[in-house]
């Protein structure tokens, strides 16, 4: 079966609407979970958009809110404890925060699919991997069972899995971890959904199964025209499939660039830190650097910019003022687009 | 799995003979005169003395006495009683069918409820139902059974008049009360056991892929949550239908139903060896089945585990 006799399958084809703008647009997006200790602030408004055929890279420590973000979006945040007291999801236009919930989950899986990152855990360990990824077809569609499991074993083709005819039957725990990782692929995929959130999706595999399973997600993603989030802290993944990168730390971007230009240029000072400790092989013998500190406790992030306490570069006015998102410019004032940064002395950052 | 079902039937074989062995051994420790007994404070005449000494060995000592007793057991004879000397195994033939009348209502009922009960309570984790499983069940759990038992046939049976009081005139309906005041301690842990499994599993990863899925809260509780959070409470029922099956010493006496409980009530009491022994060997066995049933039922719910 060819991709254009598959599309034509799908209700709603992309090409028939006349919705313009970005595939999906997050809004000064707030996200706060409310714990015994306090209300720990994981999002404080984070703004980006993904347009079809593009990938976000989304970069950050443990805590600096990436996943949540992303959870948020799904609609898979647990509420409570957690709560979006602020902020707008636009897909295609549409708010999905504002839609009922038997309305969103139409897009959930559908339109927008997400991938976890240890496959092992989030696939359900009591059921084969063809009903599991059958499912998607009689979840959605109505689907026969019969006809849900040939679904399956044309999507482990489709994702490389070797004999799939004769591994539909087998559970999660019979495969190993790229394959896992594949399967898990293989059903975001399913619908052929028009934005994919990977959240590390190769965090839990080991370095040569990393590049498969990366390789697999940027050429089927081509395929398809999808937009693709893919949430990492490993700056090694991105550089080679991201089309543009947002840095984020403790519930806010700091820094958005196409993603070579953060390479060459950073424009904020955790940025450069992050490139910084990576190890290099020009650098041997060297001590790495590393950021000092501990990310913030979310229920007490510093007041000005979050980043400060651990900052080289800090000055007074980082710890009262907030810095906003400016837009990056060369020296003589040109713009570059794309490029922003949440620094007070981005100028002296980029140029300096 | 077929030879791993082979060991284990060969392994059952010493476990049995190991138990009946130790339950011998302590009914001719307990002393007495067995023959004495039967004649309470009246002299036992000389010739019935010497008969029924002959017929149950009384005068070997204890390993043989035991290698009389597996040698009729492995025919199928188990003895013939001391009181009333009837064969032990047509005294099975009659109590067991009792006893499998109310376990049978106990089982289906702290199934039913007690699944039910602690799945909706899982669900619904600090909510009211919740607190009324926990609590409702903390009280059943914190009464003795006699007690249970004998309030619920003062005031259901004797003063409501909703229940026979005792005996078993009244064919299906004389059980249903015993039966479920022996099912409710179940009941109760297995509410627990239940609301537990479901709360851990709604945490688990694989419950947000299933969200992520956009499949319905129906699919994800019915499908992926159950199956997942069953696992224990099976095997907690499979233990328990084993111990149920092996009758209810202080329910079936309670409620007069002449059971195994019952009869090993009165065994114990008037000191009955031949009869203790052989509802105890009884027990045994199917207490070691049961064992067995639910390891390979284990192994058909969670495929992550595979007997070879």
């Amino acid at each position: 079966m060819t991709t254009m006799e598959k599309t034509a399958n799908v209700p709603a084809p992309r090409s028939d609407e006349d919705y313009q703008g970005p595939l999906l647009e997050v809004r000064d997006l707030h996200v706060e979970f409310h714990t015994r200790e306090g209300v720990a602030k994981a999002v404080n408004g984070v703004n980006y958009t993904v347009d079809a055929g593009e990938t976000l890279a989304v970069l950050g420590e443990s805590g600096s809110g990436k996943s949540v973000t992303a959870q948020a979006i799904m609609g898979i945040l647990d509420m409570p404890p957690g709560r979006i007291p602020q902020g707008e999801i636009l897909f295609r236009g549409q708010d999905m925060l504002t839609m009922p919930e038997n309305e969103r989950r139409k897009i959930r899986g559908r339109k927008v699919a997400m991938i976890f990152q240890d496959a092992l855990s989030s696939l359900n360990p009591v059921l084969t991997v063809g009903y599991q990824l059958g499912e998607m077809f009689r979840a959605h569609l109505g689907m026969s069972k019969k006809d849900a499991k040939l679904k399956a074993i044309e999507l482990m083709d489709r994702v490389r899995i070797p004999a799939a005819k004769e591994r539909v039957n087998d559970y999660p725990h019979q495969f190993s971890g790229g394959m896992r990782q594949r399967i898990m692929i293989a059903m975001a995929l399913a619908l052929e959904p028009d934005l994919i959130i990977a959240d590390e999706p190769t965090t839990a595999l080991d370095v040569t199964v990393q590049a498969q399973v990366m390789d697999l997600l940027a050429e089927l993603q081509r395929e398809y025209n999808m937009g693709l989030i893919l949430i990492t802290h490993d700056l090694g993944v991105v550089a080679d499939v991201a089309d543009k990168i947002a840095v984020m730390y403790a519930g806010r971007i700091v820094e958005t660039a196409p993603v070579h230009e953060l390479y060459s240029r950073p424009s904020h000072p955790y940025t450069r830190g992050l490139l910084d400790s990576i190890p290099r092989l020009d650098q041997k013998g060297q001590e790495l650097y590393a950021i000092k500190g501990l990310p913030p406790n979310l229920t007490r992030i510093p007041a000005g910019c979050a980043f400060n306490p651990r900052c080289p570069k800090a000055q007074d006015i980082c710890a009262t003022d907030i810095p906003l998102l400016h837009p990056v410019t060369e020296r003589d004032g040109t713009d570059l687009p794309g490029r922003g940064s949440a620094c007070h002395f981005w100028k002296e950052t980029i140029h300096g | 799995m077929g030879r791993y079902v082979a060991r284990r039937l060969l392994q059952m074989l010493p476990v049995i003979i190991g138990t009946t062995f130790l339950v011998f051994a302590l009914v001719t420790a307990m002393g007495g005169d067995p023959v004495q007994n039967l004649y309470g404070e009246r002299p036992v005449p000389e010739g019935i003395r010497a008969a029924l000494t002959a017929q149950y060995h009384l005068d070997d000592p204890l390993p043989i006495r035991y290698g009389y007793y597996l040698a009729g057991l492995v025919q199928g004879d188990f003895g013939t009683s001391l009181s009333g000397s009837r064969p032990i195994s047509e005294m099975i033939a009659d109590a067991w069918p009792e006893t499998l009348r109310i376990a049978g209502i106990a089982f289906a009922f702290e199934m039913v409820i007690g699944v039910a009960a602690g799945v909706m309570a899982g669900m619904r984790r600090g909510k009211f139902l919740d607190n009324l499983v926990l609590l409702s069940t903390l009280t059943v759990i914190a009464i003795p059974i006699f007690v249970l038992g004998q309030v619920s046939q003062i005031f259901l049976g004797v003063k409501a008049g909703i229940f026979p009081v005792s005996g078993t005139n009244e064919g299906f309906y004389s059980y249903l009360l015993p039966g479920l005041v022996l099912g409710s301690v179940s009941l109760a842990y297995i509410a627990r056991l239940a609301r537990a499994s479901v709360a851990e599993n709604l945490r688990m990863d694989y419950v947000r892929t299933a969200k992520a899925k956009g499949l319905s809260p129906s699919r994800i509780t019915g499908i992926h949550v159950l199956r997942n959070s069953l696992i224990p409470v099976v095997t907690y029922l499979g233990a328990d239908l084993g111990s149920l099956m092996g009758g209810a010493i202080v329910t079936e006496r309670i409620f007069n139903i002449p059971g195994v409980g019952y009869n090993l009530f009165k065994a114990i009491q008037i000191e009955d060896g031949p009869a203790l022994v052989g509802f105890v060997t009884l027990l045994v066995v199917v207490y070691v089945v049961m064992a067995l049933v639910v390891d390979l039922l284990y192994a058909v719910l969670d495929p992550r585990i595979r007997y070879a």
